[in-house]
């Protein structure tokens, strides 16, 4: 078998012997919460959000592939047990079921990992449920670069899958505030949803903010003038974040929060674009392939307006594996390294 | 047999084998203060049966031609194996101080790319019976007389994928496939047996026309006699052994915590395991 090393791989090859390093990095665990990096937390805001929605609608009714501890949507099956269906390690089976129970008028959330749903079960998505338009929430953690597995665990390209299926809602939400108010407002929509999950402590950064959640709108959540960012997921609370420290370096940025991948806001994003004088970044936990930055960008061609247009993103590879914070280093996803991005652009 | 310069110290007795397994992963665990330790400590039986007894291989040439094919579907399960690959000298003993480590060649979840002896890359469970059927499909197309073993979990019973890989192995009569389950009764949610596997394990599979053992899969003598059965079975069918284990097995304190899928071990538990394991080294 040949070696193969993707351009952004440090792994050498698997027959030099490694020598034990000076200072340890544990890999992340995948039960482990998304570092929250010192901010406020909220405690599985997926699972006590549906909670609430479950109150006053009987319709809810939740279903997990053997990952509802690590979707949060255990706390919803302890709140609700005869609502709760564990189908046991069987994605395919999950989401056929859940068309089933959609089709009988019921709302169904089901869970596991992104990678699982948007991989293996994507078959069972597209025709049982997204061909007749059934409202069955397909909710899932680990989206992007946030386990250090590895690719079996890695969900770099689930939005770009998802993108390409008719009549799916994909959304990727920033923080707490965001998942919880976004959970609510899907189960009101009538069709099939996809939803990407932060879990366990999820920072609360947008509760800092007067912001809610829209279906189909992207909302300026800061503004500039120099660079004008677009994000979604965890990225947006990077971002952010990169704003504050590029302003000390007289850089200012905007953000510009685009938690609905699709149907994207082409409206508001082509309107800022558009206003001119300001560089666009793109910035995602996913592969700079199909995801939200390919899209901003066919949507501002589309409409005609012509600006300058950069993408943080992850390259478009299986990515190593490793410590959660080396791997957002080498893959350009921390704050520094989108602020070291964004200036080298700018002086360009 | 193994093969001639398999394996350096030939006195050792399985009980030995499967005592270092069990160490090597408590200290891989103790490196990085997490891990499945429970499946790890739950399989090292069945893996130095494998390693010490069934299995033909090359510790210095992992990707030798004539090995027997072992295939860890279980990427979550590395640890275990990395444990069997360091006592069959496949691996360095040396490096057990960078398991999970940022640019280790043993990360938490067993893939191809990193490891060698680590075949195929595990992880998303039910992939490893399906790529096992291909390759004993393989060998008898090349007159490899090699076999093809698959270690599998009781949580992969549940994926669909599993069963189309469990009739195309019967259909092409797949004499040279040995299917391993780890029947821990374990899954991340919970119990498999609350779960998808709650019915009669064998007899399924002799329904779907493998020839099915099931046995105690921490009983190094039924394990020894059950791979020989296996091998040696003249029969044109596919091979499984279900093996019933223990999480945790080998460290007692351990094996009475409440069963999860990630077994909680405090930071002083791991030298407190480590020496009782010590003490109960067998001679
Ligand atoms: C296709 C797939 N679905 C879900 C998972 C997430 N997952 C990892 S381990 C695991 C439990 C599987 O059961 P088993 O291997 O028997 O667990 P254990 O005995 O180690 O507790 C699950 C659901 C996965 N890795 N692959
Ligand atoms: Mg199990």
């Amino acid at each position: 078998m040949t070696e193969h090393f993707p351009p952004h791989s440090r792994r050498k090859s698997k027959y030099t012997p490694r020598t034990v390093p000076e200072s340890k990095v544990a890999t992340s665990a995948m039960i482990a919460s998304l570092d929250s990096e010192g901010r406020d937390t909220i405690a599985a805001p997926f699972g006590n959000a549906l909670i609430e929605l479950a109150k006053t609608r009987d319709d809810i009714v939740g279903l997990s592939a053997d990952l509802s501890k690590y979707t949060d949507l255990h706390v919803f099956a302890n709140a609700y047990p005869d609502r709760f269906y564990q189908m046991g390690m069987a994605e395919q089976v999950m989401i056929s079921a859940a068309a089933g129970l959609a089709r009988e008028g019921f709302t169904p959330f089901a869970t596991t990992y992104a990678v699982f749903a948007s991989r293996r079960a994507y078959d069972f998505i597209c025709m049982a449920i997204a061909e007749e338009n059934l409202p069955v929430k397909i909710c899932c953690a680990l989206p992007g670069l946030t386990t250090g597995y590895g690719p079996s665990h890695q969900a770099t390209e689930d939005l770009a899958i998802m993108r390409g299926m008719p009549n799916l809602t994909v959304l990727d939400p920033c923080d707490a505030i965001d998942t919880m108010q976004a959970t609510k407002v899907i189960a009101d929509h009538p069709g099939p949803v996809y939803m990407r999950l932060l879990r366990g402590q999820v920072p609360n950064v947008l509760g800092a903010y007067d912001y809610q959640f829209k279906l189909g709108k992207a909302q300026m959540i800061h503004d500039g003038s120099d660079v004008l960012f677009i994000a979604s997921g965890f990225m947006t609370m990077r971002v952010l974040d990169a704003a504050k420290a590029l302003a000390k370096d007289g850089v200012s940025c905007a953000v510009l929060h685009s938690p609905t991948i699709k149907p994207l806001d082409a409206e508001t994003i082509t309107a800022e674009a558009a206003k001119g004088g300001r560089l666009v970044v793109t910035a995602e936990n996913h592969s700079v392939t199909g995801g939200l930055g390919e899209a901003v960008a066919a949507t501002l061609m589309r409409a005609g307006v012509h600006v300058p247009f950069r993408q943080i993103g992850l390259p478009d590879e299986f990515l190593d594996a490793g410590a959660l914070p080396t791997l957002h280093q080498q893959y350009g996803l921390t704050v520094d390294a989108v602020c070291q991005s964004v200036k080298s652009w700018v002086a360009q | 047999m193994t093969d001639a310069a398999a394996v350096s110290r030939p006195n050792v007795s399985l009980a030995q084998r499967a005592w270092a397994i069990r160490r090597n992963a408590l200290l891989m665990g103790e490196v990085q203060g997490q891990g499945y330790i429970g499946q790890a400590l739950g399989a090292a039986d069945l893996l130095a049966v494998s390693y010490f007894h069934a299995l033909t291989y090359r510790p210095n040439d992992p990707e030798w031609e004539g090995r027997d094919r072992f295939y860890l579907s279980i990427g979550h399960y590395a640890i275990a194996l990395y444990s069997a690959l360091i006592e069959a000298g496949v691996l360095p003993e040396g490096e057990i101080p960078t398991y999970g480590m940022d640019d280790s060649r043993m990360p938490m979840s067993g893939m191809a790319a990193y490891t060698p002896g680590m075949e195929i890359t595990g992880g998303s469970l039910g992939h490893g019976l399906g790529i096992a059927v291909g390759a004993a499909m393989g060998l008898k197309r090349k007159g490899n007389p090699a076999f093809v073993y698959n270690l599998m979990s009781d949580g992969e019973l549940g994926e669909g994928s599993t069963w189309e890989a469990v009739m195309s192995a019967v259909q092409w009569k797949l004499d040279n496939l040995i299917c391993l389950v780890d029947f821990n009764d374990q899954q991340a949610d919970g119990k498999t047996t609350d779960a998808l596997a709650s019915g009669p394990q064998a007899p399924q599979w002799e329904a779907f026309g493998w020839h099915a053992q099931e046995v105690d899969g921490n009983d190094l003598d039924a394990l020894v006699s059950a791979f020989d059965t296996a091998r040696h079975l003249k029969e044109a069918k596919p091979r499984v052994i279900i093996c019933r284990t223990k999480m945790c097995k080998g460290v007692p304190f351990l094996e009475e915590r409440e069963m999860a899928h990630f077994v909680r071990v405090e930071p002083e538990e791991w030298a407190k395991a480590l020496a009782i394991l010590d003490e109960g080294k067998p001679v």
